[in-house]
């Protein structure tokens, strides 16, 4: 559903991605890791069009997306739960959900549905985002992302800045969306959480894919090679 | 952990908003029987208030809500004043009829308008506009069918047209400022607490974020630039009707309506809707007592606008609302502290 070919970007002069091949099919759920710095989010930012790229160098469901304006991107079905959550500070939580409507693409997902999903956040509909702590945050930024009912969801560093009780928390209501079908990408810097979920995982090094393959097959010392280098 | 963190309530109504409705309603039954209280030197001074309160409500939506600073609103408020000119006159329209296709004309050309200012951004955006206002006045200028650069005045037959009497005539166009200035209070209200009012929050807090859950921001800015385009070009023909008078320099100056307009909006409090109105009669009492010291009388504008930012930044009425939890608009999210924090 996803393809990037010979994917390549920039900031300034500055090149982060030398040629990513990445394919995802339609209810995979893709894990890509690596180290600090080594393209993660650029690979999420070029693929939501915050980042220009070439045209044919993402395609989705069929289409050629690159560098398309990131507000079309969501409209036709690719929503991300941002690093570091990144929820609007003047809107409550019902209205962050809301707005990650905006899009109106019809499908599965209500306020409703989030709240079956997260019971804590119905209790707090009407608590400012910001007001709440950061794993009730990192499911207002899922509901926000599920809201636009897309048919790829990028989750950016999930785990980031929380505790590990709350993360597998978090990681557990991942597993019920994608139990439903939805085709998610994670990405992430826990490697542990990461392969966990994953049908398939890619490592990423340097702005290029140095591993490839499904968690099962792979040995510890080759992800290890892959992620650092050494 | 959820014990150990406080309650909170986010309601948009407050009692200040209540007891603010019951004091509206009031208010509104004076104003709308004013014609019949006053003379017409308060008519007149209440018709230029009410425009000076949509032009800056105007702006601040433009500025405060939609992040677009334009200093080139004139360019809109001559338009339609000429628009209003060029309807009677020409197509022999009565002049109350002519002010809603002026609105509509100058949203018209406010399309093209931001087709060459949206190209721009921030500080780039300021100017952009202003220079855009000045083509449209040296533009007018060269329209000898509309007076050239002297200007003209409206056929004393078409004023009739609107009534014979004069005392009534100041009333009828004293009430359609009044409507007006209220609908373009109700747009901005109704407008913010709709969806487009959520996105333009999101867009306030943080633009790409915004844009990452599909808001589209240029076209969001853009609706919110034609809208008030539209209502800025009526009051823009509703001033001109008032004068019976109109010229390029007075139509489209840059002090008048816009620097002021700047004036009021940010000395009241910038991106909320109390705050036009607040700055609005700061103005006039301002004027009212200073007005006759010339050069002074602007030099203390300077002062009054320098001493604001220094001690409250947020404007009059943000100063007071932070100080108070007052809001007679509930359209801001109030967060209210429940019970205190347990330790």
């Amino acid at each position: 559903m996803l393809e990037t070919t010979g994917l390549t970007a920039f900031y300034g002069d500055f090149q982060a991605l030398f040629g990513i091949d990445v394919r995802m099919q339609q209810g995979e759920t893709i894990a890509m890791i690596g180290a600090n710095g080594a393209g993660k989010s650029t690979f999420l930012r070029a693929i939501t069009g915050l980042l220009p790229t070439r045209r044919e160098q993402v395609t989705f469901e069929g289409r050629p997306i690159g560098g398309l304006p990131a507000d079309v991107i969501v409209k036709l079905g690719i929503a991300m739960v941002p690093e570091g959550r990144r929820l609007f500070p003047s809107l409550t939580v019902e209205e962050n959900l809301l707005i990650g409507a905006y899009g109106r693409r019809t499908g599965p997902w209500s306020l409703d549905r989030i709240y079956q999903l997260f019971p804590v956040l119905e209790e707090r509909r009407s608590s400012p985002g910001t007001a709440l702590s950061g794993g009730q945050q990192q499911m207002v930024a899922i509901g926000r992302a599920l809201m636009a009912n897309p048919s790829l969801l990028l989750c950016d560093e999930l785990s980031l800045g929380l505790a590990p009780i709350v993360i597998r928390e978090i990681y557990r209501s991942l597993a019920q969306i994608t139990a439903e079908g939805m085709t998610v990408l994670v990405v992430e810097q826990d490697i542990n959480q990461a392969l966990a979920v994953a049908s398939r995982v890619y490592c990423l090094q340097e702005g290029r894919v140095t591993l490839e393959g499904r968690p099962t097959e792979l040995t510890r010392e080759q992800i290890g090679r892959a992620y650092f280098g050494a | 952990m959820i014990a150990a963190l406080p309650t909170y309530r986010v309601e948009r109504g407050t009692t200040a908003s209540r007891i603010g409705t019951i004091l509206g309603v009031v208010l509104l039954a004076l104003l709308i029987a004013l014609p019949f209280l006053t003379g017409r030197a308060t008519l007149r001074l209440a018709i230029e208030i009410f425009a000076y309160l949509t032009l800056a409500q105007m702006w601040n939506l433009l500025a405060g809500y939609a992040g677009l600073v334009s200093v080139g609103q004139q360019a809109f408020v001559g338009f339609g004043g000429y628009m209003l000119f060029a309807l009677v006159l020409f197509l022999g329209l009565n002049p109350l009829l002519a002010l809603p296709v002026a609105g509509v004309l100058t949203a018209a050309v406010a399309v093209p308008t931001a087709f060459v200012v949206f190209r721009l951004r921030g500080a780039y955006f300021a100017i952009g506009t202003w220079v855009v206002a000045e083509v449209y006045r040296l533009s007018f200028a060269q329209v000898s069918a509309l007076g050239g650069g002297s200007g003209m005045s409206l056929p004393a037959a078409a004023v009739r047209g609107i009534a014979a009497d004069a005392q009534l005539r100041e009333s009828i166009i004293y009430w359609v400022a009044l409507a007006v200035a209220l609908l373009a209070l109700a747009t901005v209200y109704l407008l913010l607490r709709s969806r487009w009012g959520l996105a333009l929050t999101a867009i306030r807090d943080s633009e790409p974020a915004a844009e990452s859950v599909g808001v589209d921001n240029d076209r969001t800015k853009l609706v919110v630039y034609l809208v008030v385009a539209a209502v800025t070009g009526v009051t823009g023909a509703l001033i001109f009707l008032q004068k019976l008078r109109i010229a390029p320099d007075a139509a489209f100056s840059v002090n008048d309506w816009t620097a002021f307009v700047i004036f009021m909006t940010v000395i009241g409090g910038i991106g909320r809707i109390e705050g036009p109105i607040v700055g609005t009669l700061v103005f006039f009492v301002l004027r009212a007592l200073f007005a006759d010291y010339g050069a002074w009388y602007l030099m203390l504008l300077g002062l009054v606008a320098v001493a604001v930012m220094l001690v409250a930044p947020k404007g009059l009425w943000g100063y007071v609302a932070d100080r108070f939890a007052l809001q007679l608009f509930p359209v801001q999210r109030r967060v209210r502290l429940l019970e205190e924090p347990r330790a």
